[in-house]
């Protein structure tokens, strides 16, 4: 590839947000952690722990 | 300084640490694949109700040996070794801690070990499952434990070496599809492990004594957070191979590389919500939870298992049309490599996956529709679809090729390693669609008896029933006749093929590095970034034949699920 990488920043081509997101393994691990923390565990946590116990 | 080797067939380089590890773990996963084939001979030979070979207690405690040994350690042994792959070879970064790759080793090994011994003492006959309130010994829970940490602490050697190979820019760009892919599977596997820890830590203190009670409904729910998750590891994972085998073999490149990295991006976001599918049935969780989770979040994910099942054939389809074979639809398809192993494994994987797996997993996937099959023989043969002619096969395909490069040694028998995906795939589709039949008529899983000899409350299933276990489990014979060949020709390469290099032996099946001489210190070039796709023609689709593929998948999932629904109707009539 041609030396653009040490040129100041606005030589070089915009990286869209989504590549700028595919790029980033720790945001995705956040995110794909706590996807299923969020909707599967712990509703399904809270769910089990509000059955009211039988008299 | 860190070392390394180039592979002279393949231009791949090695980071010598990397490379052991890689070794190491592919070998060990192998020997429990064998355990696990063995385990699954017993497993068939007693569900064939005319032989019922094993005596009850025997076959349960097989059948928990079978399922823990081929789908945990089994496939996570080798998927440590994907994981440095995808990582340190195909980046061309030396491995990230090395000495923590080898604590992930020792502690895969021990709690692999650990569970086993438990197993075969015979006090956790608990299956792979290990439901509470039924107790298996302390050091089976353990074992888990261990292996777990050990896989969780592969998983941050994979990031720290993403880490070092942006640091060392040892490549141009984004990283590639297939690493991508690796990421997406070692996301999945560090929440997969964090359920298992929430879940099994407690478990083990309760077998100790410290916990009087754990609640079997919250240990369903959060076991499966492990259990269905831990699958789709196994799903990317396979479907990275997939693009790789793709590459290797035909030179394709992907369709577009946007369309697959949104598709695995899917699956980061919505495939271990599906977790949900398994408690399709239990009381105490609210519809809005099951339908949420199953639903609108699982089709998302098999949307994204879609595209990757037509752009990886779509890819191919285009490299073979380049090279001239544009004859009809199909002569691509015809005309590909079917005596190669490390093809025809690959295909067939992805055939079986989305034909028998994704269909029977989307139908019993649906609410309503998983009232008829639940617990029966229906879903170890969907499983069977996803993780053994999908993963497992896949992964045979790619070890095919890693014997050469990785191993330095010559395959052995190449006329039985070109039936080898035949027979194991053919093998393994009769068991599987013949398990599907029976457990349409409900015959049920994890059962020893389906006479109910003896039994208070007994049932007699129709004699078709009987029939079809009985020529599933033929079909499982010549399944693990497959596995067995495969072990033949791949662990005899190991021990009997020529040497591609004189310093390959025996010791360096186990990761003792080869002869000094083969590494140097001098660092790798710089991955370049792949030129972009030149488009010829943008007005059609560039690969007809997978389309027409794709629509009669559509086609047999949609006849498929009415012809269920028709059932439930019938079993369950309302008017
Ligand atoms: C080599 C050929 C194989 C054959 C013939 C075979 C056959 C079987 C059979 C008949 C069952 C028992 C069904 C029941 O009674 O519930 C079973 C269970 C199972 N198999 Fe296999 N299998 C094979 C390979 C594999 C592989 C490679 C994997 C994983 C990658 C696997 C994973 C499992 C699991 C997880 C279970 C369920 C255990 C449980 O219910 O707890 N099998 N297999
Ligand atoms: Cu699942």
């Amino acid at each position: 590839m041609n030396e653009t990488t040490n040129q100041p920043d606005e030589k070089k081509e915009r990286i869209p947000a989504m590549q700028s997101l595919l790029d980033n393994p720790f945001l995705l691990l956040f995110i794909g952690v706590a996807m299923p923390t969020v909707f599967y565990l712990m509703w399904g946590i809270m769910e089990i722990v509000t059955i009211p116990v039988a008299p | 300084m860190a070392q390394f080797r180039t592979c002279p067939d393949t231009g791949l380089y090695f980071h010598k640490s990397a490379e052991s590890l890689i070794k190491a773990n592919a070998v060990v996963g192998a020997v429990f694949l064998l355990v696990a084939g063995i385990l699954a001979l017993l497993v068939t030979l007693t569900r064939w109700q005319a032989i019922h070979l094993l005596p009850a207690d025997q076959f349960y405690m097989a059948l928990t040996a079978h399922g823990i040994d081929a789908l945990i350690f089994w496939i996570i042994f080798f998927e440590m070794a994907v994981l440095y792959v995808a990582s340190s070879v195909l980046l061309r970064c030396r491995l990230a801690t090395p000495y923590w790759g080898w604590v992930q080793f020792a502690l895969m090994m021990v709690g692999s070990v650990m569970t086993n011994v438990a197993i075969f003492q015979g006090g956790s006959s608990v299956m792979m499952t290990s439901y509470v309130p039924m107790q298996a010994a302390p050091h089976f829970y353990l074992g888990l434990i261990l292996f777990a940490v050990g896989a969780l602490i592969g998983c941050f050697v994979f990031f720290g070496t993403l880490v070092v190979a942006k640091d060392e820019k040892t490549y141009e760009g984004s990283v590639p599809l297939v690493t991508f892919g690796a990421i997406t599977a070692a996301i999945i596997a560090v929440f997969t492990i964090a359920s298992g820890a929430i879940i099994l830590v407690p478990t083990f203190l309760w077998s100790i004594g410290y916990i009087s009670h754990i609640d079997a409904e919250m240990y369903r729910i959060i076991w499966w957070g492990l259990g269905h998750s831990s699958q789709q590891i196994n799903v990317a994972a396979h479907v990275s191979i997939w693009y790789l085998i793709a590459g290797l073999v035909f030179g394709a490149r992907p369709m577009s590389e946007k369309v697959s990295r949104a598709a695995f991006l899917l699956y980061i976001f919505f495939l271990q919500l599906a977790s949900a599918h398994h408690i399709l049935v239990d009381p105490g969780v609210s519809s809005e939870w099951k339908v949420f989770n199953t639903s609108y979040a699982m089709y998302l994910a098999v949307l994204a298992s879609m595209i990757h099942g037509l752009t990886v054939p779509g890819s191919i389809e285009v490299a073979q049309r380049a090279k001239g074979l544009t004859n009809g639809m199909f002569e691509w398809l015809r005309k590909a490599p079917w005596d190669n192993p490390v093809f025809s494994g690959m295909f067939i994987s992805l055939i079986t996956f989305g034909f028998i797996g994704g269909i029977t997993g989307v139908v019993m996937g649906t609410e309503q529709i998983n009232l008829i099959i639940h617990n029966t023989i229906y879903v170890p043969a969907h499983f069977h679809a996803t993780v053994v002619t999908g993963t497992t096969l896949a992964f045979m395909a790619i070890t095919y090729f890693l014997i050469p490069v990785l191993f330095r040694r010559q395959m052995i028998l190449p006329g039985l390693a070109k039936i080898q995906p035949y027979l194991f795939g053919g093998g393994m589709s009769i068991l599987i669609l013949f398990m599907l039949g029976a457990g349409t008529m409900g015959v049920s899983r994890r059962h020893w008896d389906m006479d109910f000899t003896g039994a208070a409350l007994g049932f007699d299933y129709p004699g078709i029933a009987y029939t079809m276990m009985g020529i599933g489990a033929f079909g499982g014979v010549i399944g693990v006749l497959g596995g067995a060949a495969f072990l033949l020709v791949t662990v005899g390469s190991l021990l009997f093929g020529k040497k591609l290099e004189p310093s390959a032996g025996l010791l360096q099946s186990f990761g003792v590095p080869l002869a000094a001489s083969c590494y140097s210190s001098t660092k790798p070039e710089i991955l370049p970034m792949a030129p972009p796709l030149e488009h010829h023609d943008t007005t059609s689709f560039e690969a007809p034949g997978t389309f027409v593929l794709a629509l009669l998948l559509l086609v047999s999932f949609v006849v498929y699920y009415f012809i269920n629904w028709k059932y439930l109707a019938s079993v369950w009539p309302l008017s």
